[in-house]
């Protein structure tokens, strides 16, 4: 009687004669490569989408008005990147998905943002200091985006670039009057970024997708982008008089969709309609 | 809408009195305000007149900040991403209305924290609009179609109203206004065109903004002591039951095209005086609604108050921050 085998399936045999043409690396990449960028536009998107998510949250409740519409306008930007993101996403994945199934009808695990973005508001330096963290990240990578070889990601970044400049100035002219204004101010913003440094680390780091997808010129190395970023966020903070920090050990997670628990909630309101009447159309 | 008076006691106050003011001076004002020309901040004006103003806008202010929150009840939950940068940049611009009619009212010397206070402490009034829920993604295009709606009625003669920095705040309120009326009739034709649940979801929208709109243009002309005063001044340039009879027939014909039925038996066609005749309106019920008793009053109120009082710190700690920069360039 012969042994039990696994069975090879006809897609090992090509995945093998794809390696022995272009090595055993690149033989994964190339196969990889649509859901490599797929995975990627789903952690662009879904970080504009989430943390715009949260600043509606907001909306009527700001200390003055002049907040309320900053953070409505910064909201706004946010949700028009994660459309641009999520459409283009749905495009390259090929299955008739596009940004509003994928922003409504993915659970928790399917969802690709890094852990700052999905954290509750809080006081409202909890929401500077998480926009100053994201903007001051995400403008050094836009920047570098609009040099990406895929020219749909480019175009998105050079038209986000802008925004984004003004987020992350906003943001940090914040952190600054905040730290250097009032004893309780000066408090507060000490606890909000305290509140947030255990999620930096997780926004510069990449994986073999990001690394694959970097070689071929489309994405951007984060680990790069560091260093621009400590020297902005040290900066900042010397402006508001505020201590500098000493990272902690970084959570991670949100990449490969395990995330904290308050992304379930934010999703259960967020989802809560097309989900309740899948047959309608809004 | 929005600046309708609304009074303490029932909608009643009695007209301001003129009588203190130097005759001359009134007359050559009341001659200027005759002619169409527009008072200036800086240009003399009567006490009444003044303080007339400051109440009618931030009244109008009041409504735009208090409205951005029934609608703001949806912006966690809008149903598409399309729907749900709409909406927020619909409430944005309601907060921008807030904003340059808060400094319209400034030009007339009373201050945007007095005006917002007097809100907090239940002096100032907002229109009675905002003061019912919104239950289902329909409200939200019932808003717009009919609110918003109610609005443009009401706000274009603003335009041409006497005060120069009103008149001015309403013509780029004007503009946006249309924007948001037609985003809220497309979430309707959307609703009507959908699923038999989005239909329902829709007429009951219908059912319940329906008699609130039609209050929104304040008690009917005889209960409404300050206009003859109001339209001398240029401060009021159309009556309620002139303004609610066009908003009604301007209307009637957009539900049906949305299939939809308006909640009034006696809604009919008087073909005499090209016009639609309608039910009587419950003034018990907006009565109650101006003293405070609507269904959502006192949250609304609660969510105002504690956004301010929550936020103080923000802004003392701009002002300090503030001081201080001053401070340091200055030595
Ligand atoms: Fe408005
Ligand atoms: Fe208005
Ligand atoms: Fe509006």
């Amino acid at each position: 009687m012969a042994p039990s085998l696994p069975t090879i399936q006809p897609g090992d045999v090509a995945n093998a004669e794809k390696a022995r043409a272009g090595g055993s690396f690149d033989a994964g990449e190339a196969v990889e490569h649509h859901g490599a960028l797929f995975d990627y536009l789903l952690r662009l998107g879904d970080d504009s989408l989430i943390l715009g998510q949260r600043l509606t949250e907001w909306c009527g409740h700001a200390p003055a008005l002049e907040i309320d519409l900053s953070l409505a306008n910064i909201g706004l930007d946010l949700i028009g990147q994660a459309s641009l993101f999520l459409n283009l996403a749905g495009e390259v994945e090929g299955k008739g998905r596009d940004g509003d199934r994928l922003a409504f009808h993915r659970d928790v695990l399917a969802f690709r943002n890094c852990l700052l973005v999905e954290q509750p508001n809080g006081d409202f330096a909890q929401t500077i200091a998480r926009q100053f963290l994201f903007s001051t990240m995400q403008l050094s990578l836009f920047e570098r985006l609009t040099g990406s070889s895929d020219h749909r990601i480019a175009e998105i970044a050079a038209k986000a670039v802008k925004e984004v400049r003004y987020h992350a100035e906003l943001a940090s002219d914040w952190v600054v009057r905040l730290g250097d204004g009032t004893e309780e101010s000066r408090r507060r913003m000490v606890d909000g970024l305290d509140w947030f440094w255990r999620f930096v680390d997780e926004m510069f780091q990449s994986d073999e997708i990001e690394q694959s997808l970097t070689r071929a010129g489309i994405a951007v190395d984060r680990a790069e982008l560091r260093q621009g970023f400590d020297a902005t966020v040290g900066n900042v903070l010397r402006d508001a008089t505020l201590p500098l920090p000493e990272y902690p050990r970084a959570l991670t997670g949100g990449r490969i969709g395990h995330h904290g628990e308050h992304l379930g909630h934010l999703l259960a309101t967020m989802q809560y309609l097309p989900r309740t009447y899948p047959d309608a159309v809004w | 809408m929005y600046t309708t008076e609304l009074k303490e006691q029932g909608g009643k106050v009695a007209p301001v009195s003129i009588v203190s003011e130097d005759p001359e001076l009134v007359a050559a004002f009341e001659a200027r305000v005759a002619a169409d020309e527009f008072i200036e901040p800086k240009d003399w004006m009567p006490e009444a007149y003044r303080r007339t103003l400051v109440r009618q806008i931030s009244q109008h202010a009041h409504s735009e900040i208090v409205g951005m929150l029934p609608e703001g009840n949806w912006l966690t939950r809008a149903p598409s991403l399309r729907r749900k940068a709409i909406l927020l940049a619909k409430v944005q611009d309601e907060g921008g209305h807030g904003l340059y009619l808060y400094c319209a009212a400034e030009t007339l010397g009373t201050s945007r924290e007095e005006m917002i206070e007097a809100l907090h402490a239940g002096k100032a009034k907002y229109s009675t609009i905002f003061n019912y829920p919104t239950l289902t993604w329909a409200d939200i295009g019932a808003i717009g179609w009919l609110v918003d709606g109610a609005a443009i009625m009401n706000q274009v003669p603003l335009q041409r109203t006497s005060y120069g920095p009103y008149a001015r705040a309403m013509i780029r309120v004007c503009k946006e206004e249309s924007f948001h009326q037609r985003q809220g009739y497309e979430i309707m034709m959307t609703l009507g065109a959908g699923t038999a649940e989005q239909k329902a979801m829709a007429q009951d929208a219908l059912n319940r903004w329906w008699w609130p709109s039609l209050m929104m243009f304040g008690p009917p002309d005889a209960d409404s002591p300050n206009s003859a005063q109001g339209f001398r001044w240029r401060i009021k340039r159309d009556s309620n039951d002139d303004l609610r009879r066009k908003f009604v027939d301007a209307t009637v014909p957009q539900a049906e095209f949305l299939g939809l039925t308006i909640p009034d038996p006696d809604l009919r066609w008087n073909a005499e005086k090209e016009g639609y005749d309608f039910g009587e309106i419950d003034w018990e019920e907006f009565y109650a609604v101006v003293r405070g008793e609507g269904p959502t009053a006192r949250e609304r109120m609660k969510a105002r108050r504690d956004a301010w009082e929550q936020g103080a710190w923000v802004r003392e700690a701009a002002d300090a921050h503030e001081a201080k920069r001053r401070a340091r360039l200055a030595a």
